[in-house]
């Protein structure tokens, strides 16, 4: 493989500004690993011709010195982006062949930042899965093996397993993901790159495909810190087409990095410590404080209670909200269309949604549309509703005594493609580090810390205060420069 | 609280879902589980507790009262399964 695809995107940047290398041979180095690794099925859609057409404006652009802030960088999307002309299913059957006429407003801020597209990346069906098993185009395979001798595949995580394994793989040296439950977190830490989940609302959710509207967030994954910081910069921003969107400047995070964290606290709560989690989860979290302290951070001990209903708060508020947002696939304005002999409007309906949606979504909208029904409403989702904001107070109270939280990122390692998927709630189990940020709308990332005794990334995760994305930002930093982590996937695809 | 095999069909209904008989009786026990497993929120004390409404404190916008898209019936209707005349295209409603 081309040397370039093992460049960091501020290396590709340093490189392609000093010309040293040409935005075109960036981007034909990426399309080629695109091609060598489709073993991997990370991505869903490839784009090269993409990807070059935004190298020939960003070498325009270098003779004129016109340089945008992504100028030079290719970088794959998730499929659930909007992406004009070019398939955006969600990897769901029932959005096969849907070519959007529009551009996700992050995309096309990336786009606008001079960046290119490699193509659409691979992921659970509308997002819902852990392991990137549920997609209509099959499960990603993670680039990491076990360290034992056997070949098994494993998972990349999820729902951004695409996302995860083109960086990690070298197919791409960032792409988007989204994050609704650790969906970007998970996916990071099984594959030893970066990623960050930003405060609910920097990032616009208008154009990407919705999962649970009050948790979808936008945000970016690649090989270190710096690179995140400089992607989310470019796709962050107020978008008056969200409701929800944040009407407030981007601050300049790559700009207010540091890793001097003297005055700040870190909070380690000790309802994280849980039963049943291998040994060395719990010795990279130790490791972590360790690294941070040496940065000179103080750690305090704290508590947050209301941990352990964190989950089944958001398998109840996650599938409601979800049942109602999928609700639009009904085989009138795009997608698919199972049209029953003889059948009436109502039975297009069913039969195109039993058709179109794989069995985990299914299971979710049934879910969510029982938690939502006449009798139930308040006995589930109301409740969850008012725990949803115990969690949040929980979270209010720690941050008086703290300026961020260390945790492990997930319960496990990456573990093996089949060997969760016959039992729901142990899948769910996966983000329960993750959910409880995701709840309270709180900037969160992971880092890879180390490898465990098997050879497989292990992640360290950050949850910040509201609109603390720097503070996370720079206590990832502090952990990357003191962690060296640079393992990476011995090549077999 | 526990579903059995017409809650589930029910539900299906409402969902808009066409599940054959072996689909609901699988789904029977896998809503269960999920079920039983998410009212342990039940121990949690609630009381006087508001239900989460913002995740992030956000103020409503309002915007100009004009109209600042439109115009793209063609591009609306590109992804359509049957487009008509310039609508979209369903089975037959009013007898």
């Amino acid at each position: 493989m081309s040397e370039l695809t093992l460049k960091t995107i501020t290396e590709l940047r340093e490189g392609f500004r000093g010309g040293e290398f040409s935005a075109r041979e960036i981007a034909e180095a990426f399309n080629a690993a695109v091609v060598a690794g489709r073993s991997l099925n990370a991505y869903t859609v490839e784009t090269p011709e993409l990807a070059l057409e935004a190298a020939d404006a960003a070498d325009r652009d270098r003779t004129t010195n016109s340089l945008k802030p992504l100028s030079g960088i290719p970088l794959g999307i998730k499929d659930l982006f909007a992406t004009v002309g070019v398939d955006s299913t969600s990897g769901s059957n029932i959005l096969k062949g849907f070519k959007p006429t529009y551009e996700s407003t992050v995309s096309g801020n990336l786009k606008a930042a001079g960046a290119g597209m490699l193509g659409k990346l691979n992921m659970d069906e509308f997002a819902m899965g852990s392991s990137n098993e549920t997609s209509a185009y099959g499960p990603v395979n993670s680039p990491w093996k076990r360290n034992d001798g056997g070949n098994a595949a494993l998972t990349p995580g999820g729902s951004s397993g695409g996302s995860a394994a083109a960086v990690s793989a070298g197919l791409a040296p960032g792409v988007t993901g989204t994050d609704t439950g650790g969906s970007i977190r998970q996916p990071a830490a099984f594959t030893g790159i970066s990623g960050i989940k930003p405060t609910y609302g920097r990032c616009s959710r208008w154009g990407i495909v919705a999962f649970a509207s009050s948790l979808d967030q936008a945000g970016p994954m690649a090989r270190t810190v710096r690179d995140c910081a400089i992607m989310l910069e470019a796709m962050a921003g107020f978008d008056p087409k969200d409701a929800t969107s944040l009407n407030m400047p981007v601050p300049q995070w790559e700009a207010g990095l540091t890793t001097d964290l003297r005055g700040k606290k870190v909070g380690i709560p000790k309802e994280y410590r849980i039963d049943g989690v291998p040994p060395e989860i719990n010795a990279i979290w130790d490791q972590g404080i360790e690294w941070l302290k040496d940065a000179g951070a103080e750690v305090v001990q704290i508590s947050l209670p209301h941990t352990k209903y964190a989950l089944p708060t958001y398998y109840i508020i996650a599938p409601a909200e979800a049942s109602s947002n999928l609700a639009r696939y009904d085989g009138v304005r795009y997608g698919l269309r199972d049209m029953p002999q003889g059948g009436n409007l109502d039975a297009m309906y069913a039969a195109t949604r039993a058709a179109g949606f794989g069995a985990e979504v299914k299971r979710r909208i049934m879910i969510g549309t029982y938690v939502l029904s006449a009798g139930f409403y308040d006995a589930y989702f109301t409740k969850a509703q008012k725990v949803r904001t115990l969690i949040k107070r929980d979270f209010a109270e720690a941050f008086k005594q703290c300026d961020l939280i260390l945790t492990p990122t997930a319960p496990s390692a990456a573990f093996g493609l089949n060997e969760k998927m016959s039992d729901p709630l142990a899948m769910y189990l996966n983000d329960v580090f993750a959910v409880p940020a995701s709840l309270a709308g709180l900037p969160a990332m992971s880092v890879p810390g180390g490898l465990d005794s098997q050879g497989l990334p292990l992640g360290i995760h950050l949850i910040g205060r509201e609109l603390d994305e720097q503070g996370v930002l720079n206590a990832g930093l502090a952990i990357e420069e003191r962690a060296g982590f640079t393992h990476r996937p011995k090549r077999w695809w | 609280m526990s579903v059995n095999a017409d809650q589930v069909r029910h539900v299906a209904r409402l969902a808009r879902l066409a599940l054959g008989d072996d689909e609901i009786d699988r789904m029977v026990p896998e809503l269960n589980n999920i079920l039983g497993w998410v009212e342990q929120l039940g121990e949690v004390d609630t009381d006087g507790v508001e239900p989460l409404t913002a995740v992030i404190e956000n103020h409503l916008r309002l915007r100009e009262d004009v109209v600042d898209d439109g115009d793209c019936r063609d591009d609306i209707l590109e992804n359509a399964p049957d487009a008509q005349h310039g609508f979209f295209a369903v089975p037959k409603v009013i007898e």
